[in-house]
């Protein structure tokens, strides 16, 4: 994939220069922005502009969705360039890929947990250059020798004769200066930020109602639409009822698209009442009769089919052939809603010549791609705001609102925000898709595997996505953690079944192929080790030799967890295990109380996390608590299921999330070193679900094979 | 037409009374620091306090509300037990997007305003109402007891 250059980021002067972005008040934290923008005296890339005034302001291209980003991706920027954070003044970066591409897509995306991964060393790079070019123009200014001279919150000062001066007295002679080639990145030792835990830019503005979401977005002569979509995959509006809606005060327009509708008003509670009223009728087309069971019928059939091959180590086959004993399982993995909190959501203001979209994405220049497609217009022609993300978890990496929004909007005069319903989002979802594994280990007679086999079949969401990185019939994807897997076995055969099931929308969630596989291999682990009558953790920890960091993520957790200590009747602590493309070690007990009604109740998570250099110690413990909740929210309750070609679940009631009386407490253990860093957002999701249905099996010796873990499977009568 | 008392100060607005007050903030009033998460009482995203008592503005509708006092997100932090919550979310880093955190705030700062030490099944009681995708619930837990010891 492709890389962002050093030359990528230092062309980027000039263009990061204009008033076109759209200012972000990272609050009290921090300076407001000047009420009249002054031009950039020194914009030494396109992250970085500092003006005569001193203001830094930092351009991130990384959008915030509560992961971070606007406090980890100003502290790398904000070490190297030797200013604090409270000197900072966070900006959303426009779409615009050459700049601001994610060196682990090749583009401008926000996802896989690849930000502090990708961008680690360009932007400490971009600060460094940031900062050496103010210390030549400081050095030029004294006539001495840079290197004599430091820089020091926002300052450049000569350490000999103590003469100081101010990143903004500095800005307009460092512009002059040229761009060095290689820069000098400060040792980590000496690291003031990194590593610490910084208070978040993006949070004093989310506790007073002032931060500006997508759906926040307030344009004069703007109008609120609300839309549905057809109900089955493929199907087409019929008939409607234009004279009861348009009746109801504050519906100003009703569009009418091939598959969906909107009614467009003067208030989303207009809008809704004028959908409401319209009473559509759908022509559901080719889907009109399927169900989850055909689904899984479809995927059944693929896996009696071999695979694309993910991983070969020795012959699987004859390892297997020759093994004391062979243990063979099937697992399922549901579809799954995101439903991110903030609906979503595009606002839209098509002009003859011009295009203009305002919402938050996890894909800018997507955004931008999708609104120029629609209308026809020049990809210049497009203007994208982007905001605060209301969630993403892979949500707001797909554009099909933008798409639709944009189809609607150039039938409006003016602008117009659509927003969805809950139940719009919830049927109307990019799914995670459904995974159908086989999984078999041959074992020796002390119960210890010899031979591993591993079929995974499911739909390629990067053939779809990002199709360069669907090479050789592998979705590196859909088998991220599953030919990873760290258990010194001698045969390991791991294969990818393609199956396409045009159902339903399928993409990326919370940890997508890692959180499926996880659940499959560290299940299937803990079958073998109650076969052979051993501890989990010791039939573990016995194949974890080539492995050092998993095994001490291991020990940490059951020590932390108090591994082996008696628990009341009814309850179970099960373990699981992580490492995967994210190049982070995470290790998980949970402990869980199943009642005799087969309801799970989740006690203590306690996880230890191993992911290399640390750039936000808080951040990262936020991130891996938040992930295991939104685990145990898929692991418990989360199912998208369909009948006659709809999905049945349509609002919280009957798409279960966790809630504060259910959530359990966290403990969340780093390992602290000076390896590279690894991804966050996504390992604690992905380690929880094996952990609980691990747990359900200590506590009651029911193995569930299929999420979630339903209380109609593990009922005790 | 309906005149409502929001933050301290009077708003007339022409809307049906049906209409839930919801719409009625965000989209004609302008303050748009109370969300919209489910539109059926089911996530507490749109909480805002009535008369100081925490309700679900996506099903309140606007009639039922009239000479009422109404406190939104935006004026919280001029009540003593809504400034307190409001540091404490800041104190130990509770929130991650930030679009649920005006209604916890809400109802965390009616339920801190009613308990001033409140323990867990009292935390569970007054919180379970309020729907967070990021998984902040353990600071949540954590940053209200901290606020009522502070």
């Amino acid at each position: 994939m492709g890389r962002v250059s050093r030359r990528e980021f230092l062309i980027a002067g000039a263009a990061a220069g204009g008033g076109l972005l759209l200012g972000f008040r990272t609050g009290e934290r921090a300076p407001a922005l000047a009420a009249a923008a002054t031009p950039p005296a020194f914009a030494p890339n396109a992250f970085i502009r500092i003006g005569t005034d001193g203001r830094v302001t930092m351009i991130i291209g990384q959008v915030e969705m509560g992961q971070g980003m606007y406090t980890s991706m100003p502290m790398l920027l904000a070490e190297e360039l030797e200013v604090g954070l409270d000197q900072v003044v966070v900006e959303h970066a426009p779409p615009d890929d050459k700049l601001y591409g994610n060196p682990l897509f090749g583009f401008q995306a926000t996802g896989g947990s690849t930000s502090v991964k990708g961008l680690y060393g360009p932007l400490r790079r971009a600060g460094a250059t940031a900062r050496t070019m103010l210390i030549a123009a400081a050095a030029k200014r004294w006539v001495v020798d840079p290197a004599s001279c430091r820089a020091e919150r926002g300052a450049v000062i000569h350490t000999a004769s103590g003469r100081r001066s101010t990143y903004g007295a500095l800005a307009a002679a460092a512009a002059e200066m040229p761009v060095p080639e290689h820069v000098a990145l400060k040792r980590p030792e000496d690291f003031k930020l990194i590593g610490t835990p910084a208070k978040r830019l993006d949070t004093p503005a989310k506790v007073n109602g002032t931060a500006q979401f997508g759906i926040d977005v307030r344009l004069p002569g703007m109008k609120i639409a609300t839309v549905a979509a057809s109900p089955v995959l493929g199907g087409k509006v019929a008939g409607l009822d234009e004279g009861k809606a348009k009746a109801i005060k504050g519906v100003r327009q009703i569009v009418r698209l091939d598959d969906a509708v909107a009614v467009v008003a003067d208030h989303m509670w207009a809008a809704k009442q004028g959908l409401a009223a319209l009473a559509v009728r759908w022509d559901d087309g080719p889907n009109a009769h399927l169900s989850t069971g055909d689904v899984v019928k479809g995927l059944e059939a693929a896996a009696q089919t071999p695979g694309v091959v993910a991983r070969k180590d020795g012959d699987a086959a004859a390892a297997m052939a020759g093994a004391a004993k062979k243990i063979e399982a099937v697992y399922e993995a549901p579809f799954l809603a995101h439903a991110t909190m903030e609906p979503p959501n595009c606002t839209v203001h098509v002009q003859k010549g011009s295009c203009e979209v305002w919402t938050g994405s996890q894909v800018l220049s997507r955004v931008r791609a999708t609104a120029a497609e629609v209308t026809g217009l020049p990809l210049e022609k497009v203007v994208v705001h982007n905001h605060l993300l209301g969630g993403g978890f892979g949500r707001r990496l797909e554009v099909d609102y933008v798409t639709q929004a944009v189809r609607i909007a150039t039938h409006v005069e003016g602008p117009v925000k659509v927003v969805w319903t809950r139940e719009e989002d919830v049927q109307h979802d990019v799914y995670r898709p459904y995974y159908y594994d086989r999984i078999a280990a041959g074992v020796d007679a002390r119960g210890r595997p010899i031979a591993w086999t591993h079929r995974l079949v499911g739909i390629s969401i990067l053939a779809r996505w990002l199709p360069p990185a669907f090479t050789n019939g592998i979705d590196i994807d859909a088998v991220d953690g599953a030919v990873q897997l760290v258990y010194a076995i001698p045969a390991i055969r791991v294969e990818y079944v393609r199956h396409e099931e045009p159902v339903l929308k399928t993409g990326f969630w919370r940890g997508v192929g890692v959180t499926h596989n996880i659940f499959v291999v560290e299940s299937f682990i803990d079958e073998l080790a109650a076969a052979a009558k051993q501890d989990p953790v010791a039939y573990r920890r016995a194949l974890l030799s080539k492995s050092p960091r998993a095994r001490a993520v291991l020990e940490l957790a059951v020590k932390a967890a108090g591994w082996g200590q008696p628990l009341p009747a009814g309850r179970g602590r099960g373990v699981a295990l992580l490492y995967s493309g994210w190049d982070t070690y995470v290790a998980q007990v949970a402990d869980v109380e199943v009642s005799p009604s087969g309801d799970v109740r989740v006690h203590r998570i306690v996880c230890a996390v191993d992911c290399g250099t640390v750039v936000n110690p808080d951040i990262v413990k936020a991130q891996i608590e938040g992930g295991v909740i939104f685990g145990i929210s898929g692991a418990l309750y989360g199912e998208v299921t369909l009948k006659n070609g709809r999905v049945e679940q349509s609002n919280f009631n009957n798409y279960r999330v966790l809630r504060m009386n259910e959530a359990p407490a966290i403990e969340v253990h780093l390992v602290r070193n000076n390896e590279a860093p690894g991804g966050i957002g996504e390992p604690g999701t992905a380690v929880t679900a094996p952990a609980l249905a691990n747990a359900v099996f200590a506590a009651t010796g029911k193995r569930i094979r299929k999420l979630p873990l339903k209380p109609d499977q593990l009922r005790s009568s | 037409m309906v005149t409502l008392k929001i933050n301290g100060k009077a708003h007339t607005a022409d809307v049906p009374p049906d209409m839930p007050l919801l719409w009625v903030l965000r989209d004609v009033v302008g303050l748009t620091g109370t969300k919209f998460g489910c539109g059926a009482a089911l996530c507490g995203a749109c909480t805002v306090h009535l008369d100081g008592q925490p309700v679900r503005s996506c099903v309140m509708p606007v009639a039922a509300v009239a000479g009422k006092n109404i406190t939104t997100i935006e004026a919280i932090g001029n009540t003593p037990s809504g400034r307190k919550i409001q540091q404490a979310w800041l104190d130990l880093e509770v929130v991650q997007c930030g679009y649920c955190q005006s209604g916890q705030i809400m109802s965390a700062a009616a339920l801190l305003a009613s308990h001033p030490h409140p323990t867990d099944a009292d935390i569970d009681a007054g919180m379970a109402g309020n729907i967070c995708r990021c998984g902040t619930y353990s600071r949540i837990r954590a940053a209200i007891k901290h606020a009522a010891g502070g």
